[in-house]
């Protein structure tokens, strides 16, 4: 029984067992003289770990009891978590050595914070989705101090630190509520719980258990963490912000909202519609005013957030399959800009400024021709991909009679392409001004180019993103 | 050949893909590159767009040169053009050259201009061959991103101003309209439009926050439509982008717009607004004839007030354009053969007027009509050819511009007679804007000391207006060329339009 189970949590033992060994290794050997080796391997394991996940068998299984689900969606959510991951993680090595914080423990807190994200989307049990949750959570918390000597830095960790524990004490206190009214902790019990009209009790709860999770996701009006942290964060800590821990959130508030409340979709689509048209609107007012590309992108994911909770609010099988879409092509779209932002500095000093951007098109116009694809496709302009992300839940969103909430996102989609094209407008129309360094390194310029050529070419036929998503989503909702 | 249309829309993609990757450099010889390649693929462009003109059967009302295959998920790429739609592709692939021709004297990033204006011409030519909806509105959006790019890079002192007003402005016309189109896929379960044409989608009267909406679904999804065209037409009142986008905008902008871009609007209400919704089209026609009307009178009045030459023009676009929303909605068959020959004339027409500026701004600088006067004695063709296409744009019998009028108020005449007689009036401000317009720049003494020395038109410029000024002409001769041509397609939609509402009016009957 007991090695059934184990066989199924495979992949997140190896990682969690990796994890611990390379930290001993490192910590008898080199330190952090080893670390760049240690991101390197880290990364690779990551790319092994989502290539054996994506080729490995399919169907549904689950163990210890149903506590842990290994189905198709789960796999989805995991390989495009360890893929973004391994990406930040290799571009941030030039970065990290600048701030002389390349330390062995870095790629590890990550790979740790990876097993947690692992374990939230397979989640099948209220105490292994916060197990998951927390696990993700306390890696990131460390993460985004890790610049020790910048008082930015350890300012953000510890906001980061003190709302993320409130909103896991909002998340536990929702989970004891369902506890003790459904009288069991795993979603098939709660499921089977939820008939007809939702008690009072479990109504509290999944409210309770959607504001953590909102929290998680940074959806409005739970986001006031995220521009702070951020900005203050390292930016190879920010850049992995953006990426893996959204689409791990996301895909535990799909889970829990489809897995434990499938019987009451009425119910929770009003919360996460609410929590789509605010985010949205105000990622997209709020970020017209910055002038730091981080918080500027903070803005930018709330309101992207916003978006893929549309895909959630719908409730159907094609509302989720817009949403693990969207996630897809919003994590390729950061890694892209994020790849670029890294790489922004003025004399071997990190940049935030975007005026510093100033006719940077006439310095180097490939790269600039890739952020500009970058900026309308996050602005959603067809041809490029971005378009097709909000064409998916804008469909979802009319289908499931949200027509509303498709009319305030397109509307919000319009105030929020203006600060893309300030950025465009700055590299191409601006005033010459003080140039940045021309260098930037061959794995960063690979993954710029890379995600602009995806925005550009996937629009031929997605490189097949939506089918697979169909199948993830149809393995979530369609049982 | 099976995919002439594909051919015809990318050949210009092609070879900006070619000049954005292999053309390096930016010294005299790769800019002279540049501009023979991008004149040479648009030439070539033309040329192959005539072989769809030489096999287009006029007498069949269906949809011809389709192409079909499958794209992601329920969405098809499908191509095709019709009656009403070949023209505006020939449009623009007739002008492009003409445009390409036109900035041979810009020296700054002209492979970048180049490749801009490459791309516009396969998404302009895109948004008149789709026949899927979301086919239809990539490439109509799309035309957003080079647009945004060559008034902002191009552009004059204001540009920033201009290009963000008309990439806001028109984005956030068109974001309703894909909801819209949404709806429709949502509905129909289909995106392909020769299917929706013949989709009847319902009618029945709602109550949407306590308003009575008459017309219903129909008439919602004509307005999100509605908010897009109108804005891209542009009609009074969203047209204040225009001015700001065409002044600021650099000679091929300006004509690349108003002859071409400001025509998508045009076409999709006769494609979508007219075929899909009829109820909503009858419901909200009158409004849009008395904001036609308002346009043609207003906007001349706003045009004579001008001092800068183009903006003068960008007024009368919005008026001469104002003459097409009134042709389309009277939905007879004078009023919309009257409207698309009236686009394609004031193609012509606009799209030399502001070469026409661009002639003397490329020689003083400037486009104040102060600075201008007599211009007469040092530049007698120059003057020959701004009269004969201030003339057309009058709208004097013998040039295309009076077909276009005649027909939509003859159209108009028989809806609604005071509209008719409003938008009559017009035709005489128009009068009064262009030929002031003409006297203070062309005709008295050479007086300023600065024009003293100001040249003629060069050979390129001649050979520029030669094919335009051939064009006018003819078209104002022989109509029958354009109405041979959309005749049975309009025949066939007036038809159509007509059943449509007999058909949707008897379902509501039914359903009561």
């Amino acid at each position: 029984m007991i090695q059934a189970d184990l066989s199924i949590v495979l992949p997140e033992v190896v990682l969690a067992v990796y994890a611990m060994l390379a930290l001993l290794v490192a910590v008898y050997t080199g330190k952090d003289r080893v670390a760049p080796l240690v991101l390197w391997v880290t990364a690779g394991v990551f790319a092994l770990l989502a290539f054996w996940i994506g080729v490995g068998g399919g169907g549904s299984r689950q163990a210890f009891g149903g506590a842990f689900i290994d189905d198709g969606f789960a796999r989805f959510a995991k390989v495009l978590i360890l893929l973004s991951a391994a990406a930040i993680l290799v571009m941030s090595q030039r970065m990290l050595e600048r701030l002389e914080i390349m330390r062995f423990e870095y790629p590890l807190l990550l790979a740790l914070s990876v097993v947690g994200m692992m374990m939230m989307v397979s989640a099948g049990d209220l105490m292994a989705l916060y197990m998951g949750l927390e696990l993700q959570s306390l890696a990131l918390y460390v993460v985004a101090s890790i610049h020790r000597d910048s008082t930015r830095s350890t300012e953000a960790g510890l906001k980061y630190f003190v709302l993320g524990a409130l909103s896991s004490g909002l998340l536990l206190y929702g989970a004891s509520l369902i506890y003790g009214f459904a009288g069991t902790t795993l979603f098939t019990g709660i499921t089977a719980a939820v008939t007809g009209q939702l008690p009072l009790g479990l109504l509290f709860g999944l409210v309770f258990l959607s504001v953590g999770l909102a929290f998680k996701v940074s959806a409005a009006p739970f986001h006031m963490w995220t521009p702070d942290v951020y900005e203050g964060s390292p930016t190879p800590v920010t850049a992995f912000f953006a990426t893996a821990p959204k689409v791990a959130a996301m895909a535990l508030f799909a889970r829990v909202a489809h897995d434990a409340f499938g019987g009451a979709v009425g119910d929770w689509t009003q919360i996460v519609a609410f929590l789509s048209v605010l985010s949205m609107v105000i990622g997209a007012v709020a970020a017209i005013g910055q002038r730091n590309i981080k918080r500027l992108m903070a803005y930018s994911s709330i309101s992207h957030m916003g978006f893929a909770l549309m895909g959630l609010a719908a409730g159907t099988v094609a509302g989720v399959q817009a949403m693990l879409i969207y996630m897809v092509i919003y994590v390729t779209m950061n890694i892209g800009t994020f790849a670029f932002i890294m790489s922004m500095e003025r004399d071997g000093e990190p940049v935030t400024d975007i005026r510093a951007l100033n006719q940077y098109s006439k310095q180097e116009p490939l790269r600039a021709l890739a952020l500009l694809v970058l900026m309308f496709s996050l602005a959603g302009i067809p041809p490029l991909v971005g378009f097709f992300a909000k064409f998916y839940v804008l469909t979802a969103a009319v289908d499931a009679d949200l027509t509303w909430l498709a009319v305030a996102g397109a509307l919000a989609s319009v105030v929020a392409a203006f600060y893309y094209l300030r950025i465009v407008f700055y590299m191409y129309f601006g005033e010459e001004g003080e140039a940045l360094d021309r260098s930037m390194t061959p794995v960063n310029w690979l993954a710029l180019m890379a995600s602009a050529a995806f925005m550009v070419l996937g629009v031929v036929n997605l490189f097949g993103i939506d089918g697979m998503a169909a199948m993830a989503a149809e393995a979530l909702v369609g049982r | 050949m099976d995919n002439l249309l594909s051919f015809v829309t990318f050949i210009p993609l092609l070879a900006a893909g070619i000049l954005a990757l292999f053309l390096r450099g930016d010294d005299a010889a790769a800019q002279r590159n540049a501009k023979w390649l991008a004149l040479a693929a648009t030439s070539a462009t033309f040329l192959i767009s005539l072989f769809l003109l030489a096999e287009f059967d006029p007498g069949n009302t269906k949809f011809q040169f389709v192409e079909e295959g499958e794209w992601l998920g329920g969405l098809k790429y499908k191509m095709g053009v019709d009656g009403i739609s070949i023209l505006f592709v020939m449009l623009t692939t007739f002008l492009m050259p003409l445009v390409i021709a036109s900035c041979w004297n810009v020296t700054y990033r002209v492979k970048d201009y180049m490749v801009a204006l490459l791309v516009l011409e396969t998404l302009m030519i895109g948004v008149f061959c789709a026949l899927d909806l979301i086919l239809f509105y990539l490439f109509f959006e799309a035309g957003l991103i080079p647009m945004f790019l060559i008034i902002g890079i191009w552009g004059g002192a204001n540009r920033i101003y201009a290009s963000f007003k008309f990439f806001l402005y028109t984005l956030l016309g068109s974001v309703l309209m894909l909801v819209a189109m949404v709806m429709m896929y949502v509905d129909a379960g289909t995106t392909d439009i020769p299917t929706l044409l013949n989709h009847q989608f319902d009618s029945q009267a709602l109550n949407i926050l306590g308003i009575h909406v008459v017309g219903g679904l129909q008439t919602m999804m004509w307005l999100a439509f509605f908010a897009s065209f109108a804005v891209k037409m542009p009609m009074w009142p969203v047209h204040t982008w225009l001015p700001d986008a065409h002044v600021q905008a650099p000679t091929a902008g300006s004509v690349v717009l108003a002859a071409i871009l400001l025509k998508m609007g045009g076409y999709g209400f006769l494609r979508f607004s007219l075929p899909m919704f009829p109820a909503g089209s009858e419901v909200m026609a009158p409004m849009v004839l008395w904001l036609s009307v308002i346009a043609i009178i207003y906007t001349s009045l706003v045009a004579l007030a001008q001092h800068d030459m183009k903006k003068l023009i960008a007024y009368s676009s919005v008026a001469h354009m104002g003459y097409v929303t009134m042709g389309i909605f009277t939905a007879n068959q004078q009023g919309i053969d009257g409207a698309i020959f009236q686009m394609l004339s004031h193609g012509f027409i606009s799209g030399a007027l502001f070469l026409c500026v661009g002639v003397i701004y490329d020689r003083m600088h400037t486009r104040e009509i102060d600075a201008y006067g007599g211009l007469v004695n040092r530049m007698p063709a120059y003057a020959l050819i701004f009269l004969l296409f201030t003339m057309a744009n009058v709208g004097l019998p013998g040039t295309s511009g009076f077909v276009g009028e005649f027909l939509t108020l003859m159209g108009v005449f028989q809806v609604n007679t005071w509209v008719a007689v409003l938008a009559t009036t017009g035709v005489i401000l128009s009068a009064a804007y262009a030929l002031w317009l003409y006297r203070r720049v062309v005709l008295g003494d050479l007086i300023k000391e600065s024009l003293r020395s100001i040249t003629d038109m060069t050979g390129r410029e001649r050979a520029i207006f030669a094919p335009l000024v051939v064009m006018t002409l003819l078209l104002g001769v022989y109509p029958a060329l354009v109405t041979d041509i959309i005749g049975p397609s309009v025949e066939a939609l007036v038809a159509d339009y007509e059943t449509a509402l007999v058909a949707g009016s008897d379902t509501r009957l039914a359903q009561n």
